[in-house]
């Protein structure tokens, strides 16, 4: 007989079934036993804050047998290259749902991203929870140490969507210092940061995620941007951290980039549910592929003048002054889609906290390489199968990962394929049983296999597929990390702009070399496995 | 006499619309066959298990509807007001916002208990509606986390509430390959937890019903409308109004009453030597067979085959293990259709597979944390382990 014990579990104090907002509950000390390499904090206190109010609600949503609403999730965009993504993101969250909801009405799937506020009200309340859009306010925070690409933000034609009370900003910079970025501005923006934070919390119902989005390389992405990721774990350890990190290409002309990284890398390590590792050459190789079939005139190739590969600032082939608009564009279309099948309906549906419970089989080894298809939309929309399975086909080749790394040829963990648009179950099914030859799965998870899909395709596409794979094909990204990493540490190059940061000493660089380490040594035993036939383990024996 | 119909997450919402859609289409089509006495007593009958009355006249499906997060349950309330035909309850649907995230776990202890008086009072409200109850139709996914985890509990504690009651879980084996990654934890523990509260698990694999669309039905494109729509037809068929044994003019009183008891060989016979899972079969190895048969010609059709010895294990005689239920009035457009319930060794290699894979991943352990973060332990996986492999090794030895 199975008994639940219930010290484990979320059992609210004195037998009350709702805690009041911001009661702290006790768990038993089984309760997150195995997240091993996560920093020791007292295990036993868990603050409930928004959490609280939502789930009484919910209580008696259910009793009036009221339709009840969905979960939203929060945008945190940190550092100059967190900021330039963000935009995009909101550009083409807004255009999407724009699409979507023809009717202008402030729908459950739009408040998964963006409040309704009417704008008459003055001061911070005004929040409309149903009927037309008043105004949609993203549920975003925006922070960088230096002003520009906020003030561009807010200058251009998003300002309305965002708050000026969700911004943090400085004037003088990281430096490219990761130690500033962390110590210096983690502290003197600590209360800011939680203020913000704890602001856009309650403005959720119910709030599931956060999407950190930053860069490695630099100083205030790279720091600050990680010492987000440990106030987010205190403060709301309920509510999942996504991060999107963009990793310094080997061309990188930031020096200090491998320094900034590995220490970054460290956080994401102890601190992050799932990274989704994503770097610039490879959002280049992809942008330029896209431009060479445009422009070499293919039959009917041509990018219909809505879709989300092109920003709604210009046409595609403006790309090679603003690369970087369409290689943004790329990433906040990864963050779209991953959100679509919890936002709108499918025949099969796929929760954020699907992602983490099927793609992390060890809490450690959580990066997920993804690639998304197809990243243009040829003429016709009635696309015969054979298109369709192209698409599928595409998103295992290494041209198209949003990482360089080439998955068919390492070992899957686990892998997730999200389909949106005009697919069914036996399309995905058919491309499974054609592709799983071709793939090696590991021993113990030989059908490793998550499917999700959602009815509503991405704007001037009728159909598209996003993978998510917990791939080996990762390693060569952090091995060469380290490498980097080491050519610099051996001389002790720039190694003072660290050390002179107070609370920073050499230790940190060997911790943070050695935890890279230890994550490199996990994916080397799995890759030995690979060659090894799978033999079945013998069973329990019973008697009959 | 009423059964009360609980649908539990996605796949349980939306299979649980098709059936009621099928059973009321199927009680208001045209018969030809039939005499109208015949069909409007079949029509009360059908109305008085499956739906309650309203005032205007559209009738209520006697159902509870439960998931986690709001989309499903929200389609499948619009849909069935959509059709004009029936609908559901205005209060019969309980949901929350997050989901259990494919985590068994999560719904089974975090879900279950948080959710357990409110669930309860739902199914009472629906129970209170009904002049006599017959029994409790759960229907669920296995590979899940809300129609797994929270179904198990939920079944756990319809078995103390109404254990008078028969239980009868309507279970969607998922697909061999992957619909969620952990679908193989998640399945072994519900498997070994329904065996203790459940009275019946009837099985459908999506494999196999996608197989009938595919080669039986032809369809192209198909989806998962398509493969509920066969199932719901199943489901319909075995459900629906069967007459009693007494005479022909009145129905069954109590629709699940279908004998379930397995009588294992007394001690003291002697001793059967078991069967390997790789020897040759050409029939699966029977319990208990249930034909139904509806429409045309029921009461001459040669049943001859289904009473072969060959069929039934070696300590029952064929006619204690088949049974035979004639209806006249056709099922749906029907003008002869067949159901078979069967208690047979038919779900020993997909079940043996299914433990297969699962240990295979927790020798590993390979995202055990993620249960045990819930209150899941090792122990409860081991003690789910052993059960099954108990049911699959008796069911081999038959």
């Amino acid at each position: 007989m199975v008994t639940v014990r219930r010290s484990a579990l979320a059992q609210p104090c004195d037998g009350k079934l709702f805690p009041e907002p911001g009661e702290v509950l006790s768990y038993g000390s089984d309760l997150r036993q195995r997240r091993d390499l996560r920093s020791p904090r007292p295990l036993g206190e868990l603050r409930l804050c928004a959490r609280g109010i939502q789930r009484r609600r919910g209580f008696i949503s259910a009793l009036s047998g009221q339709r009840c609403s969905m979960t939203q999730s929060v945008i945190v965009q940190v550092g100059q290259c967190g900021n330039q993504i963000g935009c995009c993101f909101w550009d083409l969250a807004l255009r999407e749902h724009a699409a979507v909801n023809q009717k202008g009405i402030y729908d459950e799937a739009i408040s998964s991203f963006f409040r309704n506020v009417d704008t008459r009200v003055v001061g911070d309340g005004g929040s409309i929870s149903k009927g037309k859009i008043c105004s949609l306010k993203a549920r975003a925070v925006l922070i960088d140490m230096e002003e520009g690409v906020v003030n561009e933000i807010l200058q251009g034609p998003l300002r309305d969507v965002f708050d000026s009370k969700q911004l943090i900003t400085d004037i003088s910079g990281s430096g490219n210092n990761w130690a500033v970025g962390h110590k210096v501005f983690g502290s003197r923006y600590q209360e800011e940061i939680l203020e913000k934070l704890r602001k856009s919390a309650e403005h959720c119902d119910c709030l599931q995620c956060f999407f950190v989005i930053h860069s490695m390389g630099g100083g205030t992405g790279s720091g600050l941007g990680t010492y987000l990721l440990k106030v987010l774990e205190d403060e709301f350890p309920e509510v999942y951290r996504f991060v999107t990190s963009v990793y310094p290409s080997g061309e990188d002309d930031v020096i200090t980039s491998p320094y900034n990284s590995i220490l970054a890398m460290k956080e994401l390590n102890e601190h992050a549910d799932c990274v989704l590792p994503i770097d610039n050459q490879s959002l280049f190789d992809i942008i330029s592929k896209i431009d060479l079939v445009v422009n070499s005139g293919k039959l009917g190739t041509t990018i219909k003048p809505k879709s989300l590969v092109t920003s709604s600032a210009g046409t595609f082939k403006k790309w090679q002054e603003k690369p970087f608009d369409a290689m943004n564009n790329i990433v906040a279309n990864l963050l779209l889609s991953l959100t679509s099948s919890a936002r709108f309906e499918g025949s099969l549906n796929m929760d954020l906290n699907e992602i983490s419970m099927n793609l992390v089989p060890f809490p450690q080894l959580h990066y997920l390489v993804s690639s998304l298809t197809p990243l243009y939309t040829l003429a016709d929309v009635n696309v015969p199968p054979r298109r369709l399975d192209q698409m599928f086909s595409d998103a295992f080749s290494k041209d198209h990962q949003l990482i360089r790394a080439d998955p068919k040829h390492s070992l899957y963990l686990a892998c997730a394929l999200m389909v949106r648009g005009n697919v069914q179950i036996s399309d995905l099914r058919r491309n499974i049983e054609r592709l799983k030859p071709s793939l090696q799965f590991v021993s113990w998870n030989q059908e490793g296999w998550k499917t999700s899909l959602c009815s509503v395709p991405p704007v001037g596409h009728s159909h598209s597929l996003l993978a998510l794979a917990n791939n080996t094909c990762v390693k060569p990204t952090f091995v060469e990390l380290r490498e980097r990493f080491l050519r610099l540490y051996k001389k002790k190059a720039h190694l003072h702009h660290y050390l002179q940061i107070e609370g920073m000493e050499e230790s940190c660089f060997t911790e943070a070399e050695s935890s890279l380490s230890a994550l490199i040594r996990e994916y080397n035993q799995l890759d030995a496995t690979k060659s090894m036939p799978v033999e079945d383990l013998p069973r329990l024996s019973v008697a009959v | 006499m009423s059964i009360v119909t609980v649908q539990l997450g996605q796949c349980g919402n939306q299979i649980g619309f098709e059936v009621f859609d099928a059973l009321f289409i199927d009680s208001h089509c045209p018969q030809r066959l039939s005499s109208k006495r015949e069909n409007e007593a079949y029509q009360a009958s059908c109305k008085e298990r499956f739906f309650s009355e309203e005032e205007n006249g559209v009738p209520i499906a006697r159902a509870v509807l439960v998931d986690m997060e709001p989309k499903v349950i929200n389609q499948t309330l619009s849909k069935a007001a959509q059709s004009g035909r029936w609908k559901y309850g205005q209060h019969s649907s309980f949901c929350q916002k997050q989901g259990s995230g494919n985590n068994w776990a999560y719904g089974y202890s975090v879900h279950g208990p948080r959710h357990e008086e409110s669930i309860r009072n739902l199914i009472q409200k629906e129970v209170e509606k009904c002049d006599s109850l017959s029994g409790f139709f759960i229907i669920m996914s296995m590979a899940g986390g809300t129609g797994s985890g929270l179904g198990a509990f939920v079944t756990q504690n319809l078995q103390d509430q109404y254990s008078n009651s028969l239980k009868m879980n309507q279970i969607i084996w998922p697909y061999g390959t992957g619909e969620v990654i952990v679908q193989n934890y998640n399945s072994v523990l519900t498997l070994s937890h329904l065996y203790r509260s459940s009275d019946a698990l009837l099985v459908h694999e999506n494999d196999a019903v996608h197989k009938i669309c595919a080669k039986l039905m032809n369809i192209k494109q198909i989806s998962f409308s398509d493969i509920n729509q066969v199932l719901a037809h199943q489901l319909g068929s075995v459900f629906q109004p069967t007459y009693s044994a007494e005479g022909s003019f009145h129905y069954r009183r109590n629709p699940l009453g279908i004998d379930w008891q397995i009588r294992p060989p007394l001690p003291g016979l002697p001793n059967l030597s078991k069967m390997s899972l790789n020897k040759e079969l050409h029939f699966n190895t029977s319990i208990a067979n249930l034909l139904i048969l509806r429409g045309k010609d029921v009461h001459s059709a040669d049943l001859e085959g289904f009473k072969d010895p060959a069929l039934y294990t070696s300590w029952l005689e064929p006619v204690n293990a088949f049974n035979v239920w004639r209806t006249q009035r056709a099922f749906s457009k029907y003008e002869k259709s067949a159901a078979l319930v069967s208690n047979s060794q038919f779900l020993v290699k997909p079940l043996d597979m299914i433990v297969g894979k699962a240990w295979n991943m927790f020798a590993s352990k390979a995202y055990v944390h993620q249960y045990t973060k819930f209150g899941i332990e090792e122990e409860d996986f081991l003690d789910s382990f052993a059960l099954l492999e108990q049911v699959v090794a008796s069911y081999c030895t038959l």
